[in-house]
């Protein structure tokens, strides 16, 4: 039977054993802790470039004649996601502060949404893939609806509402690549659809990738489909935020980079100018937008909606440098975005505001907690050093020898330059880079320089499991940052190079 | 093993409703709950009865007006259990109806209010079985009417009287449609059996192709009453809303799967012919598309959660039809059969909880269920997981039944439909997530009465949660035992 199965159980376990009324905190520390050991365990076991790809599979027969089965199984690719999902929620668990209602639903709904996660990342079968992940959607109502602060009433019911929609156009998109496949031979384990696009038995299906890009564009926040994210991040308390934008968020990158590119490939490359725009979109005008923010949650939100930008730029140049980079982006904003998430829930657990205009000087008081919030902007904005800046570079260096090249000498032996759309999208992704380091670097100093109001200068200082927590997540950054041939390493062996 | 020679079975529920009746009139002392609980006991040994029988009927293959097919036996065992739910929801109810009803002493009055859906559960399973115009007429009368008695069950209740008034009204309408219809099609093909005429269909006239195509249409107007598809739905919401819960339960469920059973058969035995499947297919996605909008959009403002639960019959009965008009997949019987199903558990589940919530609090307004999440967690928790299955959430049963009929309407290419269904599906969330945010987000009022629930009541509750987790899972068993 497959470890992997332990790693979703635990959590659904856990969760359970909370609603029947064990500790709520303790438990679902346990049930992290857990996780992350088991998941170490399985990092040592998986052998790198072993004969199969995807290890630890085992199957379990649901629908047979429709070709539905549980299928579990992890390659390189889906232990890096799976990893990020242990870790974040650890950090999750662990600066979550037990709220006086309800204590044991809030950290049930937690756990679901990490299982909901670890279900997605170890699925082989693509059917199981789309269910587990709507296993957090609940949890995620409930979280921003009874937990969260501000307008959560509507931030909870634009982003279920978008998210129900979007995982609806893409169960569509599953069912047509389901349906196109030849009469007789329909399956939905991915490696099966894999091989019969390998060996050609796909028809071209420009639709199918539409809706996939569409369902999946709405779960990632693609522009336009980005705006419940920034409310319902801004709204979620700090551990609801952090499991979603830090994880769940990356389902939807995950699945295009895990389907998409290995089995429809000429269709990602016959919509690229579509993507280009509106990754464009993501990175330019939510950009802008960002940087207009006046709340430190909101300026979050928008940063997290922004940075998927780049990700998808990785994507849409569909080459091994840029899909590299993009891993390695999935796993870098998980991280940091998580980590960011944490310390404004901190902030606002102390100062009850996170308006820029009230806040000021927090550093003095709080020097401890200026470094890590420091070094988890740094990360966001993909400083050299941070597993980001890798995961950009990759996308960078890789989008801008996407697509057909217009450079060189002709035939003729005239010389031409001329930049392609995905040169052109690159400058201006490689743009965004300047703009988030505008409204990061402002935000740090806003909040953390400048005059202390007195009523802040005596905030206590970040300690105990929060301070732990994010300092792990900035340490884990730090050191695939200076490694990322750690990262790259497994990535490479995954299965989506076909 | 030992089998049951085969006879219908429903001879069995027939006598069983006699039995009881002249028990009531006989035992006057008798509680009237004995009545129920006899009656849910021996609905339960004839389901189980029903596993025991010989696989090839005598009667099948040579009367051809009683079908005992595989769609048949699993309407019947459908019926049965709707039935059995429906009495459990009946005894929950029962102090409600008894205040509403004139008695010279303490539950007199109730036994009817027990027995008649077993006369009702006869009638769908005969309906099940019918392959014959005569009889389906013959048996949809038998549901019909013992469900206009238990409409207007509560006489004193000037609801529930005007709920059955408006059912007797546009039942007798749907009907008279019914008959006419028949009359036309017996007129173009000299038959009333479905397999006489799907043998007689090539063989029909051109000239008369248009009065058969006016036949089948006043037919489907009929059936259309029947499942509660728009443009015929209007009844729907004043008669669930009026009706006592436990009769609006077994009307949405059991009244709505004898109705799609008829149009399946009917539509089955017609489509084989090209030439009227090309006219019969895009009437039925037109009503199919009319359903899904009215229905979730009309859900969408409803406060009362009896009346959405009356609207969302109408959506679902949008996503059947869906189903329905993609009866050319392989897949699309089993997809609608399974859908029936997964809809019974979920319905009943949020009506049982309704139940005691309203005998509570005096109301079933949403608003009645305001933190429901902390005064009853497990009730709240049935709910929840009623209402995310209805919604159809991943893990119930809600969602795969909406999964297979998506996937047969794609294999169709029924585009229009499948997009519709989506967008319907969005609005679904919303009115279903009133309901838990009512539960989890808002708090209870401070002299919120305890809620009591019967033993009963939790078991069957607790047995419907983890079927439609269950089955929300591994849908194999039931999908095995369907055709």
């Amino acid at each position: 039977m497959s470890p992997l199965l332990f790693l979703i159980l635990i959590p659904i376990f856990g969760a359970a054993f909370i609603l029947a009324g064990a500790n709520a905190r303790f438990t679902a520390l346990v049930a992290s802790v857990t996780n992350l050991l088991f998941l170490v365990v399985l990092l040592t076991r998986y052998e790198l470039g072993g004969e199969q790809v995807y290890q630890f599979v085992s199957s379990w027969p649901i629908v047979p004649s429709m070709g539905i089965s549980l299928t579990l199984g992890a390659d390189g690719l889906s232990l890096v996601m799976l990893a990020l999902t242990v870790l974040v929620t650890l950090a999750a668990v662990a600066v979550a502060r037990t709220p006086e209602k309800n204590p044991h639903w809030f950290y049930a709904s937690l756990l679901f949404i990490s299982a909901g996660g670890l279900g997605a990342f170890a699925s082989i079968d693509l059917f199981f893939f789309y269910m587990f992940h709507e296993l957090a959607l609940i949890p995620t109502f409930l979280l921003i609806g009874i937990w969260g602060s501000g307008d959560r009433q509507a931030a909870a019911w634009k982003a279920t509402i978008y998210l129900a929609l979007g995982s609806f156009v893409l169960l569509l998109g599953l069912i047509g690549l389901y349906l196109i496949q030849p009469d007789g031979m329909r399956t939905f384990d991915l490696r099966a659809i894999s091989g019969l696009a390998k060996a050609g038995f796909l028809p071209e299906a420009n639709w199918v990738y539409l809706l996939l890009l569409i369902g999946f564009g709405i779960l990632v926040s693609l522009f336009p489909f980005h705006t419940w994210a920034p409310q319902a991040y801004a709204s979620a308390p700090a551990p609801a935020a952090m499991l979603h934008a830090g994880v769940l968020k990356k389902f939807g990158l995950y699945g295009l980079i895990r389907i998409a590119a290995p089995i429809l490939p000429a269709s990602v490359l016959e919509f690229s100018n579509l993507l280009l725009v509106l990754l464009i979109g993501n990175i330019l005008y939510v950009g802008y937008v960002t940087i207009s923010q006046r709340k430190l949650d909101l300026m979050l939100g928008y940063s997290s909606v922004m940075h998927m930008g780049y990700i998808f730029l990785g994507f849409a140049a569909l080459n091994i440098l840029s899909l590299t980079g993009a891993c390695l982006m999935l796993f870098a904003h998980g991280l940091s975005i998580a980590a960011l998430f944490a310390l404004s829930g901190e902030i606002r657990e102390r100062t009850g505001t996170l308006d820029f205009s009230e806040l000021g000087g927090l550093a003095k008081p709080m020097p401890a907690f200026g470094l890590l919030f420091g070094f988890a902007a740094f990360a966001a904005i993909g400083l050299p050093g941070f597993v980001g800046f890798a995961g950009e570079l990759l996308v960078f260096f890789g989008s801008f020898v996407g697509g057909d090249l217009l450079m060189g000498i002709t035939e003729t032996g005239k010389e031409i330059f001329q930049l392609n759309n995905f040169q052109i999208a690159t400058i201006c992704a490689v743009w965004g880079v300047v703009i988030s380091a505008i409204y990061m670097l402002r935000a740090y100093r806003r909040v953390f320089f400048g005059p202390v109001a007195d009523r802040w200068a005596a905030l206590p200082e970040i300690s105990g499991a929060p301070r732990i927590a994010v300092a792990a997540l900035i340490v884990v950054m730090l050191v695939t940052g200076f490694f990322p041939g750690l990262l790259i390493k497994l990535i490479e062996s995954a299965s989506i190079w076909s | 093993m030992v089998m049951i020679p085969s006879f219908p079975i429903e001879f069995f529920v027939v006598a069983l409703g006699i039995v009881l009746l002249l028990g009531d009139a006989f035992f006057t002392g008798l509680d009237k709950k004995t009545i129920a609980y006899m009656a849910i006991f021996w609905l339960g040994a004839i389901l189980v009865g029903t596993f025991f029988l010989e696989p090839t009927p005598l009667w099948a293959s040579t009367a051809g007006f009683y079908e005992m097919d595989g769609l048949a036996m699993v309407f019947k065992r459908f019926a049965l259990v709707a039935t059995i739910l429906t009495l459990v929801v009946s005894l929950e109810y029962a102090p409600v109806v008894e205040s509403f009803i004139p008695a010279s002493r303490p539950g007199a009055g109730l036994g009817e209010y027990f027995i008649l859906p077993v006369f009702t559960c006869a009638g769908l399973m005969w309906m099940a079985s019918a392959a014959d115009f005569v009889m389906i007429f013959c048996a949809l009368e038998l549901v019909t009417i013992s469900f206009y008695i238990q409409v207007a069950y509560m006489r004193r209740s000037l609801a529930s009287l005007e709920a059955g008034t408006k059912y007797l009204i546009l039942g007798a309408l749907s009907t008279g449609f019914l008959v006419y219809g028949i009359t036309w099609i017996y007129g173009m093909t000299g038959q009333t059996g479905l397999g006489g005429i799907s043998m007689i269909l090539g063989m029909v006239p051109e000239a008369s192709q248009t009065g058969l195509l006016f036949g089948i249409g006043l037919v489907l107007v009929a059936v259309g009453f029947k499942v509660a598809a728009a443009p015929f739905q209007f009844w729907v919401p004043d008669v669930y809303q009026g009706a006592p819960t436990s009769v609006t339960a077994f009307l949405s469920t059991a009244s709505k799967a004898a109705g799609f059973v008829v149009l399946m058969r009917v539509v089955q035995t017609f489509v084989a012919a090209p030439a009227l499947a090309a006219k019969l297919i895009p009437v039925l996605s037109l009503l199919a598309g009319l359903t899904l909008i009215y229905g979730n959009l009309a859900a969408l403002p409803q406060t009362n959660l009896k009346r959405l639960l009356a609207y969302s019959s109408i959506a679902h009965a949008g996503y059947l039809l869906i189903g329905v008009a993609s009866i050319g997949a392989p897949f699309a019987g089993r997809a609608v059969v399974f859908y029936l199903i997964g809809y019974l558990f979920m319905t009943f589940l949020a009506f049982l909880v309704l139940v005691p919530v309203s005998k509570a609090t005096g109301g079933d307004d949403i608003s009645n269920f305001n933190g429901l999440g902390r005064r009853a967690p497990t009730l709240a928790f049935a709910l929840l997981i009623s209402m995310l299955s209805l919604a159809g959430l991943p893990f119930t049963v809600g969602f795969l039944g909406k999964f297979f009929i998506f996937e047969a309407a794609m294999q169709q290419h029924h585009i229009v439909l499948v997009v519709l269904g989506v967008v319907t599906v969005a609005c679904g969330f919303y009115y279903y997530l009133k309901v838990v945010r009512a539960m989890y987000w808002l708090p209870a009022p401070d002299d919120a009465p305890p809620i009591e629930v019967s033993l009963l009541t939790r078991f069957v509750a607790a047995f419907l949660v983890a079927a439609i987790v269950i089955l929300g899972i591994f849908p194999g068993p039931v999908l095995n035992l369907l055709p």
